[in-house]
């Protein structure tokens, strides 16, 4: 199993800390795991993106060229990542913001409203927590208890509530 | 050993360096290796240690010389254009024997150049960087586990011979992340004997230590620069290292260092699928130069493609140590450009008539 994961929105939107949580997870899953991210003059408002590989061999070439999975959480996202799928890979689309629909017959194409589930759950600030539920749920790269156990981890200043509000959203998210 | 944690390179780089006996950073901001003053700021004082935010890279290198001259482990960082300002002192270093240990993490030059991830200061790396007959020992580690590793080989070095010691890696091995496992128990500096040259005061009326780069006596800078340079031999017998892979069988030997070797190497996978021999040879060490190495392949292999992220620097070492035995192929990306696998495969293919 190989997944080059590339992970693109706004800055804010948790982009990187998503990347960082799949590493993290792939990890403590026992798979061999890279992460990068875009290091520009990236900033709150502007575009950020990261690439995440999980791989149960050794990874070479931690860079990834054409990836297996995207996600778009905004527009802007959308025309710059979407033409890099490899043939046969996932996109995964943030519905509730990108309108753009993809005409490539090559992908797959999964299309959630984040942003509305989150909401739903209780605040906009896990929307990207769905997308990592339902990333892992439609790559199989990682077991979701192994995401569940990196929470606490990563987001070691995180109040268990908070915490506790994350994992719902990666739960409702694997249910898509 | 204890269970692996997820870190960035450039934090990897600074624990590995507190691990291996750091005591003492004094450094100044530039991307892409910010994470290491950043991650020293709290965790040196932690060990008792110090740490300084300099107001120039100038300042910087020059506290170093000094706390270098006590005796204890050392440490700067920083990106190209600040390691260009810094070459006066380690040059300042070196001649006053002083075993210093920084870290270069490239990006894109010459000048201001930008914040992506490159390989164009392999030159000034491996030739010394500053003025004067000098070098530098130089590692170039190609993943987050070895860029928190090669810390305490460097300061090993730099303290058995007395000579300045370096990490060269890039913007990618300083911002990506990946599981790290430290392959050395963390040293206590306070159980190492006190260097016999280090100064500090001392009122038990030994000898009176002097360091500095400096000797106007005719004929004896001679001698100290002959001496230091019996040291860089012993350096290039005894230090060396490489590794390689599908070097027994190999018609095409594809070599690079650093991150780029990585990417190398998912091309010798791609060849070796596709039942080509191909084999990657990757210096560890690029000051010693794993020469012999290569003047070993030399004799087996029908081509060699040199892949680097600069326009032809590395490949002058594969070619002084070859000689011209076997014809040298090149690719390289400059400034920024990250070569992918799949292009370096179809160079091979081409090379192969495949």
């Amino acid at each position: 199993m190989y997944q080059g994961i590339i992970i693109a929105g706004f800055g804010g939107q948790g982009v990187v800390s998503m990347g960082i949580l799949l590493a993290y997870a792939g990890m403590v899953d026992g798979k061999y795991v890279t992460f990068f991210p875009a290091y520009g003059a990236e900033m709150r408002g502007g575009t950020a993106n990261c690439s995440v590989i999980i791989s149960t061999d050794e990874i070479a070439a931690p860079v990834v060229g054409q990836p297996d999975s995207v996600v778009v959480m905004n527009e802007p996202s959308f025309s710059k990542f979407e033409p890099m799928l490899k043939p046969g890979g996932r996109l995964f689309i943030n519905s509730s913001l990108v309108s753009s629909r993809s005409k490539r017959d090559d992908i797959e194409v999964i299309e959630i409203p984040v942003n509305k589930i989150a909401e739903e759950i209780g605040t906009l600030k896990i929307a990207n927590m769905v997308m990592a539920g339902a990333l892992i749920k439609h790559t199989g790269a990682i077991a979701s208890e192994a995401v569940v156990k990196s929470l606490p981890k990563v987001y070691k200043r995180a109040k268990p509530e908070i915490l506790k509000l994350n994992e719902v959203a990666v739960k409702r998210g694997a249910e898509y | 050993m204890a269970e692996k944690t997820l870190m960035k390179g450039n934090e990897a780089l600074a624990e590995g360096a507190v691990r291996a006996g750091c005591r003492f950073f004094a450094g100044y901001p530039i991307t892409p290796q910010n994470e290491v003053p950043e991650y020293m700021s709290w965790r040196l004082p932690q060990e008792g240690g110090f740490f300084i935010q300099a107001e120039s890279e100038v300042a910087a290198i020059n506290m170093l010389f000094g706390a270098a001259s006590t005796g204890i482990r050392v440490m700067t960082s920083s990106s190209s254009p600040g390691i260009s300002l810094k070459q006066e002192g380690i040059s300042y270093c070196a001649g006053a024997d002083l075993p210093i240990f920084y870290a270069n993490v490239v990006r894109g030059g010459p000048g201001l150049g930008n914040i992506a991830p490159a390989q164009s200061d392999y030159f000034q790396a491996t030739r010394g960087g500053g003025h004067g007959d000098y070098r530098v020992f130089v590692m170039a580690p190609n993943s987050v586990s070895e860029m928190a590793n090669f810390p305490k080989r460097c300061y090993d070095v730099a303290f058995k011979y007395r000579v300045p010691s370096m990490i060269l890696a890039d913007g990618i091995l300083g911002q990506m992340m990946e599981p790290v496992e430290f392959d050395f128990e963390p040293v206590d500096p306070s159980s190492f004997p006190e260097p016999d040259w280090a100064i500090g005061g001392d009122a038990s009326g030994r000898e009176r230590r002097v360091v500095k780069s400096y000797d106007l006596r005719p004929g004896r800078l001679e001698e100290w620069n002959k001496e230091r340079a019996k040291r860089f031999e012993r350096i290039e017998a005894e230090e060396v290292d490489w590794d390689g892979e599908g070097l027994d069988d190999c018609e095409l030997l594809i070599t690079s260092y650093g991150s780029c070797s990585r990417i190398s190497k998912s091309a010798v996978k791609m060849a070796r699928e596709d039942g080509l021999p191909v084999g990657l040879l990757r210096p560890i060490t690029l000051y010693p130069f794993p020469k012999k190495a290569y003047q070993d392949l030399a004799k087996r292999v029908k081509n060699i493609l040199v892949v680097e992220m600069s326009l032809g620097q590395f490949i002058e070492d594969v070619q002084l140590s070859v000689l011209g035995k076997v014809p040298i192929h090149f690719h390289g990306r400059p400034a920024g450009g990250i070569p992918t696998a799949e292009e370096i495969y179809d160079i091979v293919r081409k090379i192969m008539g495949k």
